[in-house]
């Protein structure tokens, strides 16, 4: 790795107050640049949602160990209105985030972005073409379905 | 050959020309009012916000009428630009939130009667809508931007190599190579927001244009150079650098084309090919 030339820690000290960096803040608008920073932005979400949900599942599950009565009484909390609507929207993030990702999957490999050209005048870029955006709607609508049959089967019937 | 291309352009051009008319949507005004970023930190100065109410007519570009507020109205509005034509890279700004050159937007298309420019995001702020470069230079500068070849003569004067490219060769690269480093892509970028050491879209597309470049020989090593912690493995193709580039360099393809080579998606071993066959009819 070879390090950086113009970016010394002296000069890193002088800028560092006027660094004017969008930090996290830039990040938690995902509206200005289109449907790709949306996907990027409820990727990671739905990322960190989905490793938050595998987390408190494995806490679940180790509940077992304390006898078939904690396991029940722990279960028993899924079965309230909240606990209806979080596991709906653990669907609605588990398949975005898979189907989402498998487009990326491609997607960062170069994959169906389309070729280099002669650009000109719009200048659009190739690699946000419809495909990519068809991507990225089918994977929200494929989420949305599943969070309504899912709602369907947890709230309706019985 | 010839008329191949001559027939792949003029398709081109209709194509540009209907895209053109159902883009250029317009606001038409008489007046806008410049909301100007003024901040001199070095000074002490704490930032705030000038309005200067400016005419225009439809053809007015942001650089123009802040030109107008600076020769009629505040003289000591600090702005960088050269050419006027989007040529140069030096006007970026942040126009209504989003980067763009000022002298590549029309107000017309811009909606609402109040306009509000801001310096780029992610550079260090000098002075009112001007920012520092240099952070973003030293990486354009650390991927190596130029052509590197082994059979290339630099001692020898009088010895000329040449390199013939096809068409085809220089399809390849040629829209990274109109990158005019006006740094609006390293502004949108969402990982450079958080990461001073991730190169950014810029230097990274650059990476792409020598990498693929028919007659650099070093495609192992240009590799190398962007596979680290902070490399392009950091770039989540959110997009942004391509929706803001006003050249149609299209940084976010380059990148990902670029780590198709990594992943081993795409596989150079026909240009080494090639280079190896053509060395052996130079000797
Ligand atoms: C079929 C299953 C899955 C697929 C295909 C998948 C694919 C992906 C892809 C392609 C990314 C984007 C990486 C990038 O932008 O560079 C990603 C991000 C992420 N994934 Fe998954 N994933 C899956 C399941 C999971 C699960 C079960 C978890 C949690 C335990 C998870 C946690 C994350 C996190 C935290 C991120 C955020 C990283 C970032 O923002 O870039 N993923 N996933
Ligand atoms: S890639 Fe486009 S946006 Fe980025 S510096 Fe070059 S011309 Fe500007
Ligand atoms: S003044 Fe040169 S790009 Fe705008």
């Amino acid at each position: 790795m070879r390090q950086l030339r113009g970016n010394t820690s002296m000069e890193r000290e002088e800028v560092a107050d006027r660094n004017n960096r969008e930090g996290m803040m830039g990040w938690l608008n995902p509206r200005r640049y289109g449907w790709e920073r949306v996907s990027y932005w409820l990727q990671r979400l739905t990322g960190v949602g989905l490793l938050a949900y595998f987390i408190a599942h494995i806490y679940e599950t180790s509940q077992i160990t304390g006898g078939p009565a904690l396991w029940e009484a722990f279960l028993e909390l899924t079965q309230t209105t909240l606990g209806h609507i979080i596991l709906i929207v653990v669907i609605g993030m588990c398949v975005f985030h898979s189907a989402n990702g498998i487009r990326l999957i491609f997607a960062h490999g170069g994959k169906g972005l389309g070729k280099p050209g002669r650009p000109d005048y719009p200048y659009d870029a190739v690699s946000l073409n419809y495909r990519q955006k068809s991507g990225i709607w089918i994977a929200l609508i494929l989420a949305l379905v599943a969070m309504l049959y899912g709602a369907s089967v947890l709230f309706g019937g019985e | 050959m010839t008329e191949q291309l001559i027939e792949k352009i003029e398709t081109m051009e209709k194509k540009h020309e209907k895209q053109k008319h159902q883009r250029e949507k317009e606001y038409p005004k008489s007046s806008v009012t410049l909301k100007i970023y003024r901040a001199n930190r070095r000074a002490g100065e704490s930032p705030h916000y000038d309005r200067i109410e400016v005419p225009v007519q439809h053809w007015t570009t942001v650089l123009d009428a802040l030109l107008y507020a600076k020769a009629y109205k505040d003289q000591s509005i600090g702005i960088r630009y050269s050419c006027r034509m989007a040529s140069c890279g030096s006007c970026g700004m942040k126009i209504n939130g989003i980067p763009r050159l000022a002298c590549y937007t029309k107000v017309s298309e811009l909606q609402g009667r109040e306009i509000t420019v801001e310096p780029l995001s992610n550079f260090p702020h000098i002075r009112d809508l001007v920012t520092d470069f240099s952070q973003f230079f030293a990486h354009h500068h650390n991927v190596e931007p130029y052509i590197q070849n082994d059979n290339a003569d630099m001692q020898e004067k009088n010895k000329l190599t040449e390199f013939i490219q096809t068409p085809e060769d220089v399809d390849k690269y040629l829209q990274f190579s109109y990158c005019i480093k006006c740094g609006l892509c390293y502004s949108a970028c969402p990982t450079v927001a958080t990461d001073t050491q991730f190169p950014g879209p810029q230097a990274l597309s650059q990476a792409y244009r020598y990498f693929i470049d028919s007659r650099d020989t070093a495609p192992k090593e240009r590799l190398n150079l962007v596979d680290n912690r902070h490399g392009i493995w950091r770039c989540h193709f959110a997009g942004s650098c391509s929706s803001v580039c006003p050249k149609g360099v299209d940084p976010a393809l380059g990148i990902q084309l670029l780590r198709g080579h990594l992943l081993g998606y795409s596989k150079n071993e026909k240009k080494a090919a090639e280079l190896k066959e053509r060395q052996k009819k130079d000797d």
